[in-house]
């Protein structure tokens, strides 16, 4: 076991490092730190340009293989690439899903041709993607989706037809990935495909959802005969490809979202030392195990990048979704609680929140999106545990 | 960085495992349990023997077999899952640790080969109170240079009643400021050794009287500090070796429950299927994974504390709150997996017959040994928030 990286990972922290602090100036100062959860609706059009000055840097896709102009970095080098950006203050990524999801499932399962076709989009920053599986009757139970696909012989092409919900960025997106019934008759995971569909066509309706922090991240999405320029993989398989897609979310970003877990609870620590709440024994033993907790998250990842030789990767990587959310939801609330009587005080009408406001608010989402607690528990049970699976309807 | 285990850590503990599953069953810890000794003389002499984990951690110099913390916490924490008797923990991870820290050459050489003979040792330092640092010693000694004598009672001394050797802490009774560490035998006159009945049958603890015991001036350990820091820091190494227990009897009776939970049916099913019971077993599984990650991190730590100059100075420096986080985060672990899986059994969980009591009596006085959660979350929040008095840092 050994937890120090090397010199020459050492050596590529620091050209990291000098790049960022180049680069996140003049323009870019205004957005460091901004436009991360809770944060995503502003500095769009900023977030937008710095992608692309980020890809000119070569500093998109790092992980990605070199073939398809990702940087091919060790996971050792991409766990250092994300703790520096989240330090630097790195402002949210708007190409997260094109570069986390959409890209690795392309090069997994995509032809030469879709590859050749929408990876240098991703790669370039220049065309942004989002996530097309939650419908009203398909939340938790995926299975469920109801959305169909018709190959339309006179278009040549399938076509879309239905409704997703609680689309993450669909109205900043250029493409969305959409898990959708091909075959009629089927039930359940069977008969489904994925599919690339352009958001920029008449069969594309985008209707923001209003969230309880009064801004608007996500949205619904309407498809009437929308056409999908591809098909990952075959008719049939929509379910295998939309779950392998699932797990490249469990990956190395993991760490760079801590080291902004990190910042909002430094943020928190600096209020209570000054607001005195740092003396009261509750607030003193929350932050501790606050503390405790983000750090041993780390190392929980850590084991969990350095792979199976232990036996137990599987485990650590399946609590891995609930601990963090379980733990991201109570600072929330430790936020609110150091903020005292001034948590209930915004910074202005009708509806602007501080940042530790919003953390309180938007962290009620991480148990739910991606996976809720419960369902989480379900998979710890059944696939970590070997318990009994849940009866269906 | 790779932090996973190498396969001769693998091999270790899987010979562990074996080891144990053959020599301390059920039935073994309880005849152990049922006697003042605390342990079978024959298994120990086994462990010694056959297994060599006495001395995994002391250097070859001394008769050891030179290995690190990580091994000896792979040994702790199989003897944790089998809740096996033995007085391995107040040997090696208190007395021997000891001796590593504060011997200089002669009094390592005089008293690790006795260890490495199979022969037991302890540490006696608190005199009372609810304080687990060097602030709990109140025993006193008198003298310099040639001889000292030794006053003062001791209690919660592990396997103190058994222990060949003792090593003691004392303060100077001109100059409460002077702390020492003083090793002797435990048969060393003005002695009085008194045996404790404990809820937790499977760790004995003796409290002891001190009276005008007098040693030569080499009984006083040379290396250590007066201020009390080398106590502390002993009780550290001694804290993540207790955590690693903890950590193994997390997943031992995490197992267990669920075993129980697959054959045991009610309304038709077995009770596993229940959600209520699916989703307290993942709670408990989370736990049991970020306790090893905790464990883990904190045993290489150690490693980098114990190889002195030639150690990460970085890592080193993170022993005290590494050992507070192991041992806040694994206290409580423990004991919420050995109560939830007590509610788990059922009935059959309240009775003596079943091994679940004694996982929990287990949790609740290895969390109270060397200091609970809310003891070890205070010291994080002194680092972090400054002392609870009111106090500037
Ligand atoms: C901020 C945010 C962003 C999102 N972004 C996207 C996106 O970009 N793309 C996308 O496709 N989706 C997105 N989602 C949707 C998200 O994945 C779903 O909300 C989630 O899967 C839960 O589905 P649901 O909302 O229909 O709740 P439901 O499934 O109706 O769940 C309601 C409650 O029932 C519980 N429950 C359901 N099934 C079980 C069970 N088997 N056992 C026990 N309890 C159960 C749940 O845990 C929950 O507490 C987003 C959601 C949020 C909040």
């Amino acid at each position: 076991m050994k937890l120090s990286f090397d010199t020459a990972d050492e050596q590529f922290r620091t050209e990291i490092a000098g790049w960022l602090a180049n680069n996140l100036s003049g323009e870019f100062e205004t957005i460091r730190f901004r436009g991360g959860p809770g944060d995503e609706h502003m500095f769009g059009e900023e977030r937008k340009r710095w992608e692309q000055q980020m890809a000119q840097g070569g500093w998109t896709c790092v992980g990605w293989p070199e073939e398809y102009g990702g940087r091919g970095l060790s996971i050792e080098q991409q766990v250092i690439f994300h703790e520096e950006y989240a330090r630097a203050g790195g402002p949210g990524r708007v190409g997260h899903i094109g570069e986390g999801l959409a890209g690795p499932t392309i090069i997994e399962f995509g032809t030469a041709e879709q590859k050749q076709k929408y990876l240098p989009g991703i790669r370039n920053g220049t065309e942004l993607w989002c996530q097309g599986y939650s419908e009203p009757s398909a939340g938790s139970d995926l299975a469920n989706v109801k959305t169909k696909a018709e190959y339309d012989q006179g278009r040549q092409a399938w076509c879309i037809s239905g409704q997703k919900v609680w689309t993450s960025l669909a109205h900043e997106s250029d493409w969305c990935f959409v898990i959708a019934r091909t075959d009629p008759q089927s039930q359940r995971h069977h008969g489904l495909g994925f599919f690339l569909v352009n958001m920029h066509q008449p069969g594309v309706e985008v209707r923001p959802i209003t969230q309880l922090t009064g801004t608007s991240e996500f949205n619904e999405v309407f498809f009437d005969q929308a056409l999908a320029e591809d098909i990952l993989g075959e008719p049939g398989e929509g379910w295998k490809i939309g779950m392998a897609l699932l797990g490249f979310e469990r990956g190395v970003s993991t760490l760079g979202q801590q080291m902004a877990f990190q910042n909002e609870l430094d943020e928190i620590i600096a209020l209570a030392r000054r607001n005195g709440a740092a003396q009261e024994p509750d607030i003193r033993q929350r932050i501790s195990e606050a503390h405790i907790g983000l750090r041993l998250m780390r190392y929980n990842a850590m084991r969990m990048l350095s792979g199976p030789a232990d036996g137990s990767l599987d485990s650590a990587a399946l609590v891995y979704k609930l601990h963090w959310a379980s733990w991201h939801r109570s600072l929330g609330k430790l936020a609110m609680d150091v903020l005292g009587s001034e948590g209930e005080l915004l910074m202005e009408p009708p509806y602007e929140l501080s940042r530790l406001q919003s953390l309180f608010l938007f962290t009620r989402s991480d148990t739910i999106y991606g996976g809720t607690n419960q369902v989480q528990r379900n998979i710890i049970a059944e696939r970590g545990l070997g318990m009994p699976k849940e009866p269906r309807g | 960085m790779d932090f996973k285990f190498t396969e001769e850590q693998v091999m270790i503990r899987d010979a562990a495992d074996a080891f144990l599953l053959a020599e301390a069953d059920s039935a073994a810890v309880r005849t152990a349990m049922a006697s003042e000794l605390g342990y079978d003389p024959a298994f120990w002499r086994a462990l010694c023997d056959q297994m060599y984990w006495h001395v995994a951690h002391i250097p070859e110099q001394y008769g050891g077999l030179g290995l690190g913390y990580v091994e000896l916490c792979i040994v702790m924490q199989a003897m944790g899952k089998r809740l096996a008797c033995a007085p391995f923990f107040s040997t090696v991870a208190l007395a021997a640790n000891g001796l590593l820290l504060a011997g200089n050459e002669a009094q390592r050489e005089q008293w690790l080969p006795r260890i490495a003979e199979g022969q037991t040792a302890t540490l006696a330092f608190h005199g009372g109170g609810r304080a687990w640092d060097a602030t709990a010693v109140s025993g006193e000694f008198t003298g310099s240079g040639d001889t000292y004598t030794l006053n003062g009672d001791y209690c919660y001394v592990v396997d103190g009643h058994s222990a060949d050797l003792l090593l003691i802490a004392a303060r100077n009774s001109q100059d409460q400021h002077e702390l020492a560490l003083f090793m002797l035998d435990a048969d060393t006159a003005g002695i009085e050794r008194q045996w404790q009945a404990t809820m937790d049958q499977t760790r004995k603890q003796a409290s002891l009287s001190l009276s005008n015991v007098t040693v030569a001036g080499n009984a006083r350990l040379a290396g250590c500090q007066a201020d009390g820091s080398t106590l502390d820091t002993l009780l550290d190494l001694a804290c993540i070796a207790l955590a690693a227990e903890q950590c193994g009897g997390t997943d031992a009776i995490l197992r267990q429950a669920v075993a129980y939970t697959q054959e045991r049916e009610q309304f038709g099913r077995t009770i596993a299927s229940f959600q209520a019971i699916k989703h307290k077993a993942a709670d408990i599984a989370l736990k049991s994974e970020v306790a090893m990650s905790a464990v883990f991190y904190a045993a290489c730590v150690a490693d980098e504390y114990l190889a002195g100059s030639a150690g990460d100075g970085e890592l080193a420096a993170q022993l005290p709150e590494a050992a507070a986080m192991a041992k806040a985060y694994c206290s409580d672990a423990y004991f919420f997996a050995a109560g939830n899986a007590m509610q788990m059994y059922g009935g059959v969980g309240f009775t003596w017959e079943y091994d679940a009591h004694l996982y929990f009596k287990r949790a609740k006085s290895s969390e109270v040994l060397l200091g609970n959660g809310a003891w070890h979350r205070e010291r994080i929040a002194t680092g972090l928030l400054g002392p609870a008095n009111g106090g500037e840092t």
